[in-house]
């Protein structure tokens, strides 16, 4: 497997969230929350285990990756961005009219989107039939898949992990982004959650929670799912949603914003403070 | 000639919110049901004074629908929200048979019609909604093109037996009707003219009214009628329009399946007439802002002039 590693998984990270952002206000209003607490992940992913790259994007062999919680495009975006799939100039025509950068990822549209996602559950399922499908044909690639905390209210997302544990797809690694909230509020408040890690063990699948706020962790997760045999995995990653941004993280309610000029004046200078620390060039 | 140039005050989904909490006071029996989009439907604002009978299930529309069933079973009135691609194609099998078949009564309003879905793009853009419910047997649909009407459906779903279905956009429309309306044909003419007729829906309305002043300038003289019935079709009322000699009909939907079929089933069995259907046509939905959207779909007052002139010039 011949992916270009990134050295600095964390400054990666905060590379997603400055280009993550930057779409955000060009555009004017998006899914900011749930974009910004997927970043660390992504980051890890396409900085270091997924094999998929602008010359391999169409190979059978590459690794899959779905974003099932659609919504977070934007974040994927600036890392295709990042890594070479789409031009940098792409990115101001998020949402535009006759975009390639809709809201929800679209497989006919983006380079390096495997699936087109956005109806929450569904990505998932998918997910689990391109994991099948690569056994199928002798393929030992990795299918990895992100889903809200509350896409797992969909009864879709334990379909799919009955499906994926019954057939023994341990080439599926499934991240669950709990970041806590969902559209309407907090998602304890909504559908109690219980423990995730014990109801997905409990469903025949290796589990874990970890920081989804550090590279490491992931990291470090990602190697210790690689490692495991028959049975999916699925790591609950504990995130906030707007990670990383303090105006957003304090906001009562992020899931889509379309902010007034003086958040967006705050949102900005937290994104070029960010810009200038981790010096990339406007 | 009346203008419609006016938006409406409120929103539509405040009707939705404020008819709600009117019934839910009038009637214990009333529960509304949500699936994580309550806040973009302003029901958020009602839950308070509903107490239990305010219930956001999460984001599991089958498991709403369901429980909408049971709770009908159970002696209750469900008013069930979600966009209107969930509410309809997600969760066709629950609808169809859980509610439908089992003749229980309910309400379900699909939301962010058409394009109006706008930036949510073409995964939560609805063009069959209208299609997949029409052709469920015994089931009323509506679409509602402004507030005052919206509210009137809302009344008209609570007082009548089985399951309706209510199309709508969920931010302002353009005022069509004075608060004294009553709705109950299942039509609304709002012009009348000899030359065509233009059978619109939703927000279409009010786009063939204002191609109705443009052909008036051009001496063409057309009726303009909102078909919010979508099922049963108010079939007097597409006989009349066949009269004219030429008719229109126009849809923020798919053409086939929904007003533009259900007008066109009535006209070959009953009184073929020249027609054209203004609609989306073998397209998915897409980004973009609603006015963008009906322009790239052929949805404009303009596409409706050139359509209305194309007939009459045959
Ligand atoms: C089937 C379906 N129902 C409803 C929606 C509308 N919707 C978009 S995002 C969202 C909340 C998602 O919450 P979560 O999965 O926790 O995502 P995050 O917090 O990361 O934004 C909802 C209800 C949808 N996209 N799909
Ligand atoms: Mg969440």
């Amino acid at each position: 497997m011949a992916v270009h590693q990134v050295k600095d998984l964390s400054l990666f990270a905060q590379e997603i969230r400055y280009y993550t952002l930057k779409q955000f206000v060009t555009m004017g209003f998006g899914h900011y929350g749930g974009s910004l607490s997927v970043v660390e992940t992504l980051a890890v992913l396409y900085g270091k285990h997924l094999n998929s790259t602008p010359e391999n994007k169409t190979d059978p062999e590459r690794d899959y990756f779905v974003l099932s919680k659609g919504h977070a495009g934007p974040a994927l975006y600036a890392t295709l961005f990042l890594r070479g799939f789409i031009a940098k100039e792409w990115l101001q025509t998020l949402n535009q009219n006759n975009t390639r950068l809709p809201s929800h990822p679209d497989r006919n549209l983006t380079p390096g989107v495997d699936m087109t996602t956005g109806s929450l559950g569904q990505g998932i399922s998918a997910a689990t039939g391109i994991a099948l499908g690569n056994r199928l044909a002798r393929r030992d690639n990795w299918t990895y898949v992100i889903v809200g905390d509350g896409e797992l209210n969909e009864g879709q997302v334990w379909e799919a992990v009955q499906m994926a544990s019954h057939n023994k797809l341990d080439h599926l690694m499934v991240f669950v982004d709990d970041n806590k909230m969902q559209l309407d509020g907090p998602t304890k408040d909504i559908s109690e959650p219980h423990d995730y890690v014990e109801k997905f063990k409990s469903f025949g699948c290796y589990s874990k929670r970890v920081d989804g706020k550090s590279t490491e962790a992931i990291d470090q997760a990602i190697e210790w799912g690689k490692k495991n045999k028959g049975k999916p995995t699925v790591i609950v990653l504990d995130t906030i949603k707007g990670q990383g941004v303090h105006v957003i993280e304090a906001m009562s309610n992020n899931h889509h914003l379309r902010p007034d000029e003086e958040t967006t004046k705050k949102i900005m200078r937290e994104c070029e403070a960010l810009g200038e620390r981790i010096g990339v060039s406007t | 000639m009346k203008r419609y140039n006016e938006k409406d005050t409120v929103e539509m989904r405040q009707v939705y919110a404020d008819t709600l909490l009117e019934l839910a006071t009038l009637d214990p029996k009333v529960v509304v049901l949500e699936a994580d989009l309550s806040s973009a439907i302003t029901t958020t604002k009602i839950k308070n004074q509903l107490k239990d009978r305010y219930v956001n299930v999460g984001i599991m529309e089958a498991e709403m629908i369901g429980a909408a069933a049971g709770l009908a079973v159970a002696g209750f009135k469900p008013f069930i929200h979600t966009f209107a691609n969930f509410a309809t194609r997600r969760v066709y099998d629950q609808v169809f048979l859980s509610l439908a078949y089992a003749k229980l009564d309910a309400v379900i309003l699909g939301s962010d019609a058409g394009v109006t879905a706008e930036h949510n793009g073409g995964t939560h853009m609805p063009f069959e909604d209208l299609s997949l419910m029409r052709i469920i047997p015994e089931v009323t649909v509506y679409e509602a093109s402004d507030a005052t009407m919206l509210a009137a459906l809302l009344k008209q779903g609570y007082k009548q037996p089985g399951l309706t279905y209510i199309r709508t956009i969920r931010k302002q429309a353009i005022t069509l009707y004075d608060t004294s309306e009553l709705f109950e044909t299942g039509s609304k003419t709002l012009r009348k003219g000899t030359d065509a007729a233009i059978l619109a829906s939703g927000i279409m309305v009010a786009e063939a009214l204002a191609a109705a002043e443009e052909l008036a300038a051009q001496d063409i003289d057309v009726s303009v009628v909102d078909m919010y019935q979508i099922k049963p079709i108010d079939e007097d009322a597409v006989m009349e329009a066949a009269e004219t000699g030429a008719i229109v009909t126009a849809e923020n939907h798919n053409v086939i399946g929904g007003l533009g079929s259900a007008v066109a089933e009535v006209l070959a069995e009953k009184k073929p007439t020249k027609m054209y259907r203004i609609g989306i046509r073998e397209k998915f939905g897409q980004v973009g802002t609603a006015d963008w959207l009906k322009q790239d779909y052929g949805l404009t007052k303009i596409d409706i002039v050139k359509a209305v002139k194309h007939l009459c010039s045959e």
